[in-house]
Formats: structure tokens, sequence, C-alpha cells
């Protein structure tokens, strides 16, 4: 079954011509038509592009110029702009934006020869947990809970590519974080998704939500899928000025490197009152793997660990409240006239996006205004100076860290819906590390009661991926994780 | 710090976001929702501290003040939602 394969076995199955990229992309773009109208993963599906970038693969792969991701079918998270192919950031607002540009990250996955099936559904303007916002509807997560067709939330923002890669619609998927809308995600779908290094990945081309924290990642059914993904994102590029010029090491190889002799952290903040049980003895399970593979596992605190939610709740509404004052109805996106410029303006918003952006710029707005900018936002950015240097110091003494990814497995479409903070919480072990700049990645290490499945999460030194995919390859050898969502390509 | 209705009226002109009387209610109930609990911030003692202003730890690069871009005018211009020839169309701003 070619929907099966992970990317590094398909790569060598397409070189040793056991199939066509015609074929491989074929059974992807006949899945994606088969399951999205019950998944709904993604938003625009681009079934011919996707032939047409296949048939070049097959020529490429002949001629002996084929990139490593040659005929390798993607989905594109909706936040990254597209040349030629809508991108609509999960809005009304952008519902016809059509760039006339490609952003650096997926213009470099094209350039090794990547293949695009669509654009994959996301909370608007990445900004959930649950893709419950987006404006194109909700994603179904692939999985259900033992005897119950229920339908679960994939996770979110990213949560249609979550969603496309666990169905084994597409092999691999881009997404963004900017508070753990990767690594959650990842957890929800029993996938695996790295958020890199702040400045690793270039941020030009992708829709800005809060420019300090968002940065572009990876989704795979293996880690090393992950790593192989990353490798073609990542690197320089002069057009974003926080992207950082170094070089862009080789992930995959990386990821054989075991985890002997290395120092991971369990940080005590993490283990919190009330935490589920389930949650907490997969945590146990893997660092016994890490121990069992030689590695020596520390104690650590990071005393700041309970505050990053309110400060990402600060600052990342503070940065989106000026990011999206670019949507305005006069240079691109949606109008709604008015009498006047100012009612044009309030109309062309007040119908363009949804709830919960509007209550994030309203907040945003409120903390950046005279007389409450040093209450909110400059005491916000002090507490993230202290939750970096909790990281900072951390890395003085230990190599990585391990925490679970979420406090639960998937929840129901609808749940958490009326309490904005209820929410909020799901990215409470995530959003530190998104707040340091640091590494992080989710790997699903098992299944709960309900057969659904649970992620760990594996936070790095800034830069040091490499250290980050070692760990979380053991933990995927270990944890031996082989099961499969009941909606899948093949299943439906 | 609690908001009041003005105040949420206030916040929506100056994001410029229409509000009709019904979510100005709803939103006063979150937004107080979500200031009550950010003000835990207030307990962390940051006297000293720095703020981290960006996600990078990196000194910004610089680059020469050159043109090195241009002559788009027609990609610019074709998500517009009205233009007038070269240039974006807006309802009459002075009278």
């Amino acid at each position: 079954m070619l929907c099966d394969l992970s990317i590094l076995d398909a790569a060598a199955g397409l070189r040793r011509r056991d199939f066509s990229a015609r074929e491989l992309v074929g059974a992807h773009v006949d899945a994606v038509a088969a399951l999205n109208p019950r998944l709904n993963a993604f938003i625009t599906e681009t079934p011919e592009l996707a032939m047409r970038q296949a048939e070049a693969a097959d020529r490429a792969l002949a001629d002996g110029s084929a990139g490593p991701l040659a005929g390798i079918p993607l989905a594109i998270k909706d936040l990254f702009c597209t040349e030629g192919v809508r991108t609509t950031a999960g809005s009304r607002i952008l519902g016809n934006f059509v760039p006339p540009y490609e952003s650096t990250v997926s213009a470099q996955l094209l350039r090794d020869g990547a293949v695009f099936l669509g654009k994959a559904n996301l909370d608007e303007f990445a900004m959930g947990s649950s893709n419950m916002t987006s404006a194109y509807g909700s994603v179904q997560n692939p999985w259900q809970r033992r005897g119950s067709n229920v339908a679960l939330v994939p996770g979110g923002s990213s949560g249609g590519s979550a969603a496309s890669v666990a169905a084994r619609m597409a092999m691999g998927s881009t997404g963004t974080d900017t508070g753990g809308s990767i690594r959650q995600p990842a957890a929800f779908c029993g996938i695996a998704g790295i958020k890199p290094t702040y400045g690793r990945c270039s941020r030009w081309g992708i829709v800005a939500f809060a420019s300090s924290l968002d940065q572009a990642g990876a989704f795979g059914r293996s880690v090393a899928d992950c790593a192989l993904l990353l490798g073609s994102m990542a690197g320089f590029d002069p057009k974003d000025s926080t992207s950082v010029e170094r070089p862009v090491p080789d992930y995959v190889a990386a990821c054989k490197r075991g985890v002997r002799g290395l120092r991971i952290g369990v940080p005590a903040e993490y283990r919190m009152d009330g935490m589920n049980a389930e949650v907490e003895l997969l945590w146990q399970n893997g660092l016994g793997w890490l121990r069992e593979a030689g590695a020596e596992i520390v104690d650590v605190s990071l005393p700041h660990t309970k505050y990053g939610l309110a400060t990402y709740y600060i600052v990342a509404p503070a940065e989106a409240s000026s990011n999206l004052a670019r949507y305005d109805g006069v240079r691109f996106g949606m109008r709604q006239d008015g009498v006047d410029l100012i009612d044009l303006y309030e109309r062309t918003r007040a119908a363009g996006f949804g709830d919960e952006v509007k209550r994030r710029i309203m907040i945003g707005t409120y903390v950046l205004s005279a007389g409450y900018y040093d209450a909110y936002y400059l005491r916000a950015q002090k507490v993230r100076a202290l939750i970096l240097r909790d990281f900072t110091d951390v890395f003085g003494k230990v190599d990585a860290l391990l925490t679970p990814t979420a406090p639960t497995a998937a929840f129901a479409q609808g749940e958490k819906m009326d309490d904005p903070i209820a929410m909020y919480l799901n990215d409470v072990f995530t959003v530190p590390a998104s707040m340091a700049g640091v590494p992080g990645m989710s790997v699903p290490a098992g299944l709960d009661g309900q057969g659904l499945p649970l992620g760990l999460q594996v936070i790095g030194r800034p830069f040091d991926e490499e250290t980050v995919f070692a760990v979380s390859q053991v933990i995927e050898d270990s944890a031996g994780f082989g099961a499969r969502p009941q909606v899948r390509a093949g299943e439906e | 710090m609690s908001l009041d209705p003005a105040t949420v009226r206030r916040i929506a002109k100056l994001a410029r976001i229409r509000l009709d009387d019904g979510e100005v209610s709803r939103l006063q109930g979150e937004l107080n929702g979500i200031l009550g609990w950010i003000e835990q911030l207030s307990e962390v003692d940051v006297e000293g501290v720095a703020p981290l202003t960006g996600g990078a730890r990196i000194a910004m690069r610089m680059r020469a003040d050159a043109v090195t871009d241009g002559g788009q005018a027609e990609k610019i211009l074709a998500n517009a939602p009205d233009r007038a020839g070269e240039f974006f169309a807006v309802p009459k701003v002075v009278e």
C-alpha cells in the first residue's frame, strides 16, 4: 500500500523504480478525494498541479537530476503563501487571496522536488488549539475513541496538516508553531512533528501571527521523515531579518546518534496537580527507555513554567493586533463597503475576522494601549526573559528535556469552546519552549485507555535540533508505536 | 482591573472592528476573564530584569540601503478589491 510508506522508504522505492512518482502521487490524490469530504483536512485541493509535479519528478528521476524529495506528496499548511494557489490562513478575510509569490520554505521544498497535494486546514490565522476556529469548517481527527464515533479534534492550529498525514492522505506536511501549533496536533493525531529553533526556517511568505514566536516546521509519520523535511525547509534567507545564518546539518544522520552519555532533564514544574495518570505513566516510560538506551536522567527546575501561558496570551495577541492591522479591505482580501474609509475598515474587519481572532486583536490592542503598556506588555516581556533564563540555566546541566506534549489526548469537537482559558491550557507544556525560542518535537509514544494516541515532547538547546532528533528517535524505536487511526487511506 | 462597555468600545475603535451591542457585552465578559487570568503575572518579581523583545537572541542584521526590487505594480494590484489604473481605490477621504 503506497500510502502507508514512510517518506524515506518511498524515496528509495522511487529510485529503485518499484513504482513511479505518478503512481505514488496518484494514490495520494485518490486518498484525498476519498477522505477529505469526511475529514476536511484540506481547504484547497490541487490534484492537477500534483500530477504535473509528479510527471516532472518522474523525468528528474529518469535523468538523474532528482532532488531528495522528488515525487513525495505533501500537504502545505494554508498559512504558507503559494504562488498562483489561493492562500486563506483559514480566514474569510483572505478567502480570495492568490499570492503572486511563493514562501521561502515551500519554495525550498519545491526546489527539492516535493509535490503539493493542496493547502491544509488550520485555525483562523493559526489562533487555536482545536482547528475549530477555521472559517472553512472544522477538521476531524482520523482517530476515534474505542467503541465511539464521536468526532474528535485534530488539535491546532496545524490540524489539517497533522490529520492529513495521520490519515495517509499525505506523506508529510508543513506546519507553523507559535505556542504549540505543531507539537500538540502531532500528539493528538499520533504522528511526529518538529518545531525548530526560532530563526532556523525563514518566515518570509508565511502569513504572520506573532512574529517573535512564529516558526515553520514539519510533520511526518516517523522522526526521520521530519528530519528529511526540515533539512529541506531550513536555512538562511536574506528576506527574513530574523533568519539565522548558519549551516543546516544532516538531520537524518543525527537521528541515528543514539543517546548514550546524554543527560536528559525532567522539569519538576511539568508534573502538575491533577495530572492525567496515563500521561504521567507514559512520561515515566519515556524516561525509562532513554535510561535503558544509555542516557542519564536528571531532575531539573524551570521555575517560571507556570507563567508561560499568561505571558504568551499577552505577547502573542499584542503582536497579532499589529500584524493583522494590514487587513484593511484596501490592498488585498475582502472588502465591505462603508460610508467613509474608517467605516470601510471597521465593516471589513467585523465581517472578515472570526470570534477568536477578534478576541485576540482586542486583547492585543488593549495591552499595547496608552496607560496599560507597562503593566501588561512590558511586564510580559520581562517574564519572558525569565522563562528564557530558566532554559539557559537548565541547558548548562542537561542536553535535552523530556516532557509530555499535551495534558490530555484529543478531545471532542465542541468541547472547551465556551471557555477560552480552558482551550488555552492545552498548550501549557508547549508554550514555554516557544517563549524561549528553543526547538521542540512531539513523538507518538503510546495509546490511552480509550485507544487515542499520546505524545512525548523533546526540547533541545537553541540550534541543536540534532540532539532533539537523536532523543526522539530512541523514543520512537522504544515505543514501537505501530497503531494506525480508524479513518485512513485504503480503509474508507 | 475590569473593562466597562465604554472601554470595550474604545478598544474596538482603536482596533478598527465594528461591534454591535450584543458583541460588546459578550466580549466584555470574555476579555475580563482573560485579563483576570493574566493578572497572575503581577506576582512575578521582575525587578531589574531586561525585557526580551524578540524571538532570536541575535542583533538585527544590517543591509545596504539599496533598491533591490520593483516594477511589479500588476502583481501588487492583482488582489486589490478595487483599483483605478495603477492605484488602489478607496471611498472619498477628503471632502
